[in-house]
């Protein structure tokens, strides 16, 4: 991320150590992901220590530390999902792009996460890529709508 | 000193009647006029934290009665505190048997279970743990300035760490996390010239004394140091017991 970019987004948020939080998610908002040199840009333009920082930044299951793909594709593992066969599009989505929970593809195309119920169970099983929820999911209906992504 | 008067309160532990400051922690106040409560978590020096549960006390205010840490319960007027009630006692114990889940390899943890009779866990316990995760060494990291550690992630993952698991470059080796630890989990070890905190992935030179030639403090922990206090390095070359030598020599009489 360039550091124009940072810091504006250190400036839109007054440079104060108390919207941190905020400040991060708009890093990874823009990024995907939290780049180590983002994060000690943080730190020294808040003068917040950066273990201050990695906490937070650990703390949140919906912050990365390591680079997401272009996409992102977030599987519900919620109870009324996981009874529905969640699981089989996880593994659908491994087998496919060779990809587990949390992983990310080698060309940076394609993240798999799961998240544990998005309180949408009657729409389950369901998986939301790139912010656009999907339910009632077949697998080869997940299988359609990867392959459709571009890029 | 009338001010200071004002600020005292009274309460009654199991009938005696205690006092203590506004603003002090019931366990301080405790302590203080000798009463006994088990903590791992506490230090005078840092603010409390309430991590380790286990100087749990009952308080009662009014007609209610419940039980509390101890740590970080403020003194307050009227107070009746009971220590070792059945109450308290039974859930101590049920905090042993997760603190030895926790930090089985704590012998610390391990001894205070054993006085409490509990050689076993009925929790799945962590093998080879030996940290509690109080967060004592973080706390006097921020204390002293340097904020070198914190803790990352969250739940059972929850761990005291330095940023991204490596050397952190505003550690400089102080070793108040090792003084205060209380399971002895950090680990300062001085030898062959360099000072090593394997938990916090660090080696850093040793400053030899300029007299007895022994390695007492990392170099960056005395700039540091000489920087605070605004004096040259100079005067920190010397070890402290060469230092304390040297100053006493100035008295001796002829
Ligand atoms: S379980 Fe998937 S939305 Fe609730
Ligand atoms: S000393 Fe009070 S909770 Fe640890």
């Amino acid at each position: 991320m360039e550091n124009a970019e940072l810091e504006s987004i250190l400036a839109s948020h007054g440079h104060r150590p108390s919207e941190l939080l905020a400040t991060l998610q708009d890093i990874q908002g823009n990024e995907n992901w939290l780049p180590r040199e983002s994060l000690a840009h943080v730190a020294a333009g808040l003068n917040v220590p950066l273990s201050r920082v990695y906490g937070m930044a650990t703390f949140f299951s919906s912050f990365s530390l390591k680079p997401r793909g272009k996409h992102v594709c977030t599987i519900c593992m919620g109870t009324a999902c996981h009874v529905r066969g969640a699981q089989r599009l996880v593994e659908h989505v491994e087998r496919e792009h060779g990809i587990g929970p949390g992983e990310t593809t080698a060309d940076l195309r394609l993240t798999l996460e799961t998240v544990n119920c998005v309180g949408a169970c009657a729409m389950g099983p369901l998986a939301i890529i790139d912010g656009e929820y999907h339910g009632q999911l077949s697998t080869q209906t997940l299988g359609r709508l990867l392959k459709k992504l571009k890029g | 000193m009338a001010d200071e008067k004002c600020n005292v309160v009274e309460f009654k532990v199991q009938g005696q009647i205690c006092q203590g400051t506004l603003g002090e922690s019931l366990l301080s106040a405790l302590r203080r006029h000798g009463f006994e409560v088990p903590s791992l978590c506490f230090h005078e020096a840092v603010s409390s934290y309430g991590a380790c549960r286990l100087c749990l006390v009952e308080v009662k205010k009014g007609r209610r009665s419940k039980l509390t840490t101890s740590c970080n319960y403020p003194v307050q007027e009227g107070l009746e505190v009971q220590l070792d009630t059945d109450e308290v006692v039974r859930h101590r114990r049920i905090v042993l048997q997760l603190l030895l889940a926790a930090a089985p390899a704590a012998k610390a943890v391990r001894d205070l279970a054993a006085r409490y009779g509990i050689e076993e866990t009925p929790f799945v316990p962590r093998p080879e743990e030996d940290c509690i995760q109080c967060g004592l060494c973080i706390r006097i990291c921020e204390a002293v300035g340097v904020n070198a550690l914190g803790f990352a992630g969250r739940g059972v993952s929850k761990h005291a760490t330095t940023p991204y698991e490596e050397t952190s470059a505003a550690c400089v080796g102080c070793g108040a996390c090792a003084d205060v630890c209380p399971t002895g989990c950090v680990k300062v070890v001085d030898a062959d010239g360099f000072r090593t905190i394997e938990r916090w992935h660090l080696k850093v030179p040793l400053t030899l004394c300029k007299t007895c030639g022994r390695g007492f403090a990392p170099e960056v922990h005395l700039t540091r140091m000489a920087g605070q206090a605004k004096l040259e390095i100079a005067h920190l070359a010397n070890c402290p017991k060469c230092r304390g030598r040297a100053f006493a020599a100035e008295f001796r009489l002829p």
